[in-house]
C-alpha cells in the first residue's frame, strides 16, 4: 500500500506541474492586461502579485513652477499620482546612490539647492537663489508598490484601438459563417442517409476526401472567381456574404461528415412509421430529425464557431483590410507589428479576442468535447 | 459597421438559406399531396432541393478549386500561358522552398509526436486523480484560443530585453534568474522554430488529451486490476497495457494533428512572418499570391506540395471507409 501512495504524490506532482506549465501563459497575458501600462513596461507580470521594490526615475518640475516662500525659492509638486498606492521607501540624487535617503530626509544637491520627498511622492524643492533651468532635476526613487489592478488598459483598447470594432465584425463573419453550413449540412446529411439517388455512394466518398483537403488548395481560384465575380457585376470584389460562403465551403465536409454519422445513428423505425403516416421528407426533417439532433448541432454548432472566430486566413484574404472589415485576429497581427513594444495593448487585445472562446470553452465544454471525440472517429 | 447593421446583415444572410428550403419544400409538399401519382418525380426534385446548395458549394469550393489549383500551376503567374514544369523548377531550386519544406518536415515529426505523447501522459495522470477533471479542463484550454492568440501569449513569454535591462518575459527572467545571458529566441535560427513548435504543441495537448480520455474509459477495469494485483508498475502498465490498447486512438490524434500542422500558418505569420528562417509552405504560399502582384503559378505550386502531404491521409481514409461500407 505505501508503494502505491508514493506513486499517487508523484503523478499528483507532475500533473501539477503540467496544469502549471499550461496555464502560466494564458494567465501571464490576463494579469497584465490589467495592470498599469508603465508598471507593465519595466516590470515581469509576476510581479504584480505581490508588494514590490521597484526603482523609479523621475524629473521634477522646472523653473516655470517656481513660487517664492518667504525667502525661499521653492517648487513643489508630484512623482506620480497618488492613487496608484506606491508607497516611497528611500529616494536619492546620484545614479550612483539611488537610496542614499530614507524619505523625509533633507538632500542637498550640489548646487546647494535642498529637496524632500514624502511617502506619497510629494517633493519639496527649495533654493536660496531663483531656479534657472527649464529642465528640473532627476529623483532616483525606490518605492514599494503594492499589487494594482486596472481597467484602463481595456477601455483604450475596445475604443481607441479599434478592437471594439474588430471583434463586431469578428461576429459578422463569424455567426453567418456558422448557421448557413449548419442549416445547409443538415439537409445534405439527411439526403446522403436516408434518401436514394444516384451516385449517393460517390457523394459520400467525395465528403470523406474534401474532409482532409488543405484550405490552401483552394485560396487562389476561390479569389479568382471572386474579383472576376466583383468586375462583372460592378460589386466589391471582397465582402462579408463572401466570407460566409467561403467558410460554409471550407466548413462544408466535416459538418455533413458529422451531422450524417449522427443522423445515420437514429433509429430507423421511426422514419418509417413516419413514411407510412404520409410525411414527405421535409415532414420528417423538421418533425423528427432536427428535434432529436439539437445536441449534435450544439457541438457542431461550438466547432465551426470557434473555428471561424478564431481564423485569420480566410480573413486575411476574402476581406479586405480595413476598420469596417478587419477581423479580430487580423487586427491583432496588425497591432503585433505596429505596436509591438506596446504590450498593455497587445496583452488586452489578445484577451478581448479570446472572451468569446473561453466563454464558450467554460459554459459549453461537454459539447464541445463531444464534437471534438466525435470528429476524431473518422480516421 | 454599427450593431444594427450588423445584426440586420446575419440575419438576412441567415435568413435566405432558411427560405429557400422552406419555400421549395412547402411548394413541393402541396403539389406532391394534389398529384399523387407522379410519386417518383417528386422524390428526385425533392433530392435536388436537399443537395442542391450543398452540392454547388462543395463543387465551387472544394472541387473545382482542387482541379484548377493543379492546372494552374503548370501555368504563369497570370494563369495564361502555359509553362509546363517551369514552376516546380523553380521550386525545386528556391532556397526560401527547401528552407520550408525541412520546417514542415521538422513541425510534421515533432508537434505530433509531443502533443500525442504529453496528452496520453496527462490523460493518464488526470484519470487516476480527484482533482483530474479540473486539470484537464485547464490543459484543454488553448484549444479555445485562436492561434494569433496563442502567437501574442507567447511572444509576451519568449519577450527579449538587453542583458542589463529588466526582463518582462518569462523565460528570459528565468534565464536570467539562473544566471544565464537573455536570449532574442525568436530570432535565433533552426532553434526559433521549436520555440514556434512550443506553441503549437501547447495548444494540441488539449486535443489528444480529450480524445484520449474518452478512449481509456473504454479499457477494462479488470485488466489493469490483474495486473496491478500481479504486481506491474504503473509504468509498466502505462507501457504494456494502456498503449498497445490505445494503438487506433493514437493514430487517429497523430493523423488529426499532422493533418492541422501541415496548414500550419497563422503561428508563424503573426510571430516571425517566416523571418530568421522560420518559413514554412503556408507562408511561403500566402507570400507568393500577393508579393509581386501575386503568382498563381508559384502560389499553386507551393498549394499543391502541401496537398501531396494530406494524399496518404486521403487515402487511408476512403480505403477504410469502403471498409465499413461493405459491412
Amino acid at each position: 500500500m505505501k508503494k502505491f501512495s508514493i506513486t499517487s504524490i508523484l503523478s499528483q506532482f507532475l500533473l501539477l506541474l503540467f496544469v502549471i506549465v499550461w496555464i502560466m501563459p494564458t494567465f501571464g497575458l490576463f494579469i497584465s492586461s490589467l495592470r498599469d501600462k508603465d508598471l507593465l513596461a519595466i516590470s515581469g507580470w509576476w510581479t504584480s502579485l505581490t508588494t514590490t521594490k521597484v526603482n523609479e526615475i523621475y524629473r521634477m518640475s522646472g523653473m516655470e513652477s517656481q513660487i517664492k516662500e518667504n525667502d525661499y525659492f521653492v517648487i513643489k509638486g508630484k512623482l506620480f499620482d497618488h492613487n496608484s498606492g506606491k508607497k516611497i521607501e528611500s529616494f536619492g540624487i546620484t545614479s550612483k546612490k539611488i537610496n542614499e535617503f530614507i524619505v523625509g530626509e533633507i538632500a542637498t544637491f550640489k548646487d546647494d539647492t535642498q529637496v524632500t520627498v514624502n511617502e506619497s511622492g510629494e517633493y519639496i524643492w527649495k533654493s536660496n537663489n531663483e531656479f534657472t533651468k527649464k529642465k528640473g532635476k532627476r529623483l532616483f526613487i525606490t518605492s514599494l508598490s503594492p499589487p494594482s489592478f486596472t481597467l484602463d488598459n481595456y477601455k483604450e483598447v475596445l475604443f481607441k484601438e479599434g478592437i471594439g470594432q474588430a471583434f463586431l465584425n469578428t461576429t459578422a463573419v463569424a455567426l453567418p459563417s456558422t448557421l448557413i453550413p449548419l442549416i445547409i449540412c443538415s439537409f445534405f446529411a439527411y439526403a446522403l442517409t436516408w434518401m436514394k439517388f444516384f451516385g449517393r455512394d460517390t457523394l459520400l466518398a467525395i465528403i470523406i476526401a474534401s474532409l482532409v483537403v488543405p484550405l490552401q488548395m483552394s485560396l487562389i481560384p476561390i479569389l479568382t472567381i471572386y474579383n472576376d465575380f466583383g468586375a462583372l457585376f460592378g460589386v466589391a470584389s471582397k465582402s462579408y456574404p463572401g466570407v460566409w460562403m467561403a467558410h460554409t465551403g471550407f466548413g462544408l465536409a466535416s459538418t455533413t461528415f458529422l451531422l450524417r454519422n449522427f443522423i445515420k445513428s437514429l433509429p430507423n423505425e421511426m422514419m418509417e412509421a413516419a413514411k407510412v403516416d404520409g410525411a414527405s421528407h421535409y415532414d420528417i426533417f423538421i418533425r423528427i430529425i432536427i428535434p432529436l439532433s439539437i445536441p449534435a448541432f450544439a457541438s457542431i454548432f461550438i466547432l465551426q464557431f470557434l473555428w471561424c472566430w478564431n481564423d485569420l486566413l480566410v480573413g486575411l484574404v476574402f476581406l479586405d483590410q480595413v476598420p469596417s472589415e478587419i477581423i479580430l485576429t487580423a487586427k491583432l497581427k496588425e497591432l503585433l507589428g505596429s505596436r509591438g513594444e506596446n504590450w498593455e495593448i497587445l496583452t488586452t487585445g489578445a484577451f478581448v479576442s479570446m472572451t468569446v472562446p473561453l466563454f464558450i470553452f467554460f459554459a459549453l465544454q461537454r459539447y464541445f468535447i463531444r464534437g471534438l471525440v466525435a470528429g476524431s472517429v473518422k480516421g | 459597421m454599427s450593431l444594427i447593421n450588423l445584426f440586420f446583415i446575419v440575419f438576412l444572410g441567415i435568413i435566405v438559406f432558411i427560405l429557400y428550403f422552406h419555400i421549395s419544400n412547402s411548394f413541393l409538399d402541396y403539389y406532391g399531396k394534389k398529384t399523387n401519382k407522379q410519386y417518383g418525380f417528386e422524390n428526385s426534385v425533392r433530392v435536388i432541393i436537399f443537395i442542391a446548395p450543398a452540392f454547388i458549394i462543395l463543387f465551387i469550393f472544394i472541387l473545382y478549386p482542387v482541379f484548377e489549383t493543379i492546372r494552374l500551376s503548370f501555368y504563369d503567374k497570370f494563369g495564361r500561358e502555359f509553362v509546363g514544369f517551369y514552376n516546380y523548377k523553380w521550386a525545386v531550386n528556391d532556397p526560401e522552398f527547401r528552407r520550408s519544406i525541412l520546417n514542415n518536415i521538422g513541425w510534421l515529426l515533432i508537434v505530433p509526436t509531443f502533443s500525442t505523447f504529453f496528452g496520453l501522459v496527462i490523460a493518464n495522470l488526470a484519470d487516476r486523480i480527484w482533482w483530474g477533471s479540473i486539470a484537464k479542463s485547464i490543459i484543454f484550454m488553448p484549444m479555445a484560443i485562436s492561434f494569433v492568440g496563442a502567437g501574442v501569449i507567447w511572444k509576451f513569454i519568449y519577450e527579449y530585453r538587453g542583458p542589463g535591462d529588466t526582463q518582462i518575459g518569462l523565460l528570459n527572467a528565468v534565464i536570467v534568474y539562473l544566471g544565464y545571458e537573455p536570449q532574442a529566441w525568436l530570432t535565433i535560427p533552426v532553434w526559433n522554430n521549436i520555440f514556434l513548435m512550443a506553441i503549437m504543441i501547447w495548444i494540441q495537448t488539449g486535443l489528444a488529451l480529450v480524445i484520449f480520455s474518452a478512449a481509456l474509459r473504454g479499457i477494462p477495469k479488470e485488466m489493469l486490476e490483474a495486473a496491478r494485483i500481479d504486481g506491474a508498475s504503473e509504468v509498466r502498465i502505462f507501457f504494456s497495457i494502456i498503449i498497445p490498447y490505445l494503438e487506433q486512438t493514437i493514430l487517429v490524434i497523430w493523423t488529426i494533428i499532422t493533418i492541422l500542422v501541415l496548414k500550419i500558418f497563422d503561428i508563424i505569420f503573426a510571430m516571425t512572418n517566416g523571418e530568421w528562417q522560420t518559413g514554412v509552405l503556408a507562408n511561403l504560399m500566402y507570400d507568393w499570391m500577393f508579393r509581386g502582384g501575386g503568382d498563381s503559378g508559384r502560389g499553386s505550386v507551393l498549394a499543391f506540395v502541401i496537398m501531396i502531404g494530406v494524399i496518404p491521409i486521403l487515402a487511408w481514409n476512403l480505403y477504410k471507409h469502403k471498409q465499413e461500407q461493405k459491412i
